[in-house]
């Protein structure tokens, strides 16, 4: 069971790990060049041998560290969850070390991370785009991003001449469409926001 | 023999029963019509359908292929999913830049004539999906015959567009065509 003397036996003697206070799991804070050594423990002495989930949250240019990966572990012993937050130092070129070697699950799970946020994962056996194609300029999960995409060229050039098409920004006409977040389901699914505009019509300032 | 004769009986009376039709105590063996008839006649009933399955619209896709709806009333149950033998791309699903490429080059490997289906709402407007990642509309990259509207459309909407289609494939001029040139794609 995680209870709070398991918490505190984790914490003795790791000072690069601290506790956040979150109510659905135990979180901790890890600082990044500590990450692969702890994970190892977690999973070869704790029995959180099951990467559920890695990703990362973008916390927008001005905050102090702006990259935080996220990882979820299960212990199929304990039936518990622990999440990690790792803080990448470093914010124009973001940056932590790959567990692919401790999970091998994290090998896809670190190339859409970098592929959506541009985080580098130092050591990993191939760091590549999983998702957008391979000479795509930007990260499209960074906050600065617009939801409706920026125009580059299509992927293949053969394709673009011959058919003249190439990536634009998607028509938001009544959008974003987006959830309120609050109120019955019903009411608070994603639906367009702003009607005073359309394609024909400039968006009022 | 008593057998012979019942099918002699019956086979009278179904042809008389065909009388608008063709009649082979009036017309011999010969049938008169025009070339163009015919080749269409002849096209839009074996539209082999080359299914590019993208997205959910491709399970609808694949239930109007079973027996309830039965696509091979039409001729077109024959699903080839290579190209060279196919003759009517249905592209069934969300189109994504990255995919369009891939479509495009299919459509390219498929021999003429040649039709394209833009099945529900993705693939004809890019659907619920105004993100950077999905082409609005697989027209941009092939020309679309006809466009299914529904997220995803039932399988009859599907079949009503096979028949569009075949109504439009009976209108085209096919004696022309034949000797027309095949326009250069440069994508192969």
């Amino acid at each position: 069971m995680i209870d709070d003397d398991f918490v505190k036996a984790l914490l003795e003697g790791r000072d690069f790990i601290s506790v956040k206070h979150r109510d659905d799991c135990l979180t901790l804070d890890c600082l990044p060049d500590s990450l692969i050594g702890f994970c190892k423990h977690l999973r070869d002495d704790q029995t959180f041998d099951l990467l559920v989930d890695l990703t990362a949250v973008d916390h927008g240019e001005e905050a102090d560290s702006r990259f935080q990966v996220v990882l979820h572990l299960y212990s199929l012993i304990h039936k518990s969850y622990v999440r990690l937050h790792v803080a990448c130092p470093d914010n124009q070129s973001p940056s932590i070390p790959s567990i692919s070697s401790v999970f091998p699950a994290a090998n896809w799970h670190e190339r859409e991370t970098f592929d959506m946020f541009g985080i580098k994962f130092s050591d990993h056996p191939n760091l590549k785009r999983i998702l957008m194609w391979d000479d795509y300029p930007y990260f499209p999960l960074r906050k600065e991003f617009p939801l409706a995409g920026i125009e580059v060229p299509l992927p293949a050039a053969d394709v673009a001449e011959v058919t003249g098409a190439d990536v634009d920004p998607a028509p938001m006409m009544g959008g974003p469409f987006v959830a309120s977040g609050n109120g019955r389901m019903s009411e608070a699914e994603p639906r367009a926001k702003d009607e005073s505009w359309t394609e024909e019509s400039e968006k009022p300032l | 023999m008593r057998f012979a004769c019942f099918a002699k009986s019956s086979r009278k009376s179904l042809m008389i029963s065909n009388e608008v039709g063709y009649n082979s105590k009036v017309e011999g063996e010969v049938i008169v019509t025009r070339a163009d008839s015919v080749i269409n006649w002849i096209r839009k009933h074996s539209v082999w359908p080359m299914p590019m399955g993208l997205a959910c619209c491709a399970i609808e896709l694949m239930a109007s292929a079973a027996s309830r709806y039965d696509i091979s009333r039409f001729g077109m149950e024959v699903m080839r999913f290579s190209p060279r033998q196919s003759d009517c791309m249905i592209v069934a699903g969300t189109v994504t830049y990255k995919m369009a490429e891939v479509v495009r080059r299919i459509y390219d490997q498929m021999g003429d004539p040649k039709w394209v289906v833009a099945m529900g709402a993705c693939a004809s407007t890019g659907g619920m999906y105004r993100s950077y990642a999905v082409m609005q509309g697989v027209d941009n990259v092939v020309p679309v015959d006809v466009y299914v509207s529904g997220c995803p459309p039932r399988p009859e909407a599907l079949l009503d567009a096979m028949m569009k289609l075949q109504g439009k494939i009976g209108n085209e001029s096919s004696v022309k065509n034949l000797s027309k040139k095949p326009e250069s794609t440069g994508v192969s």
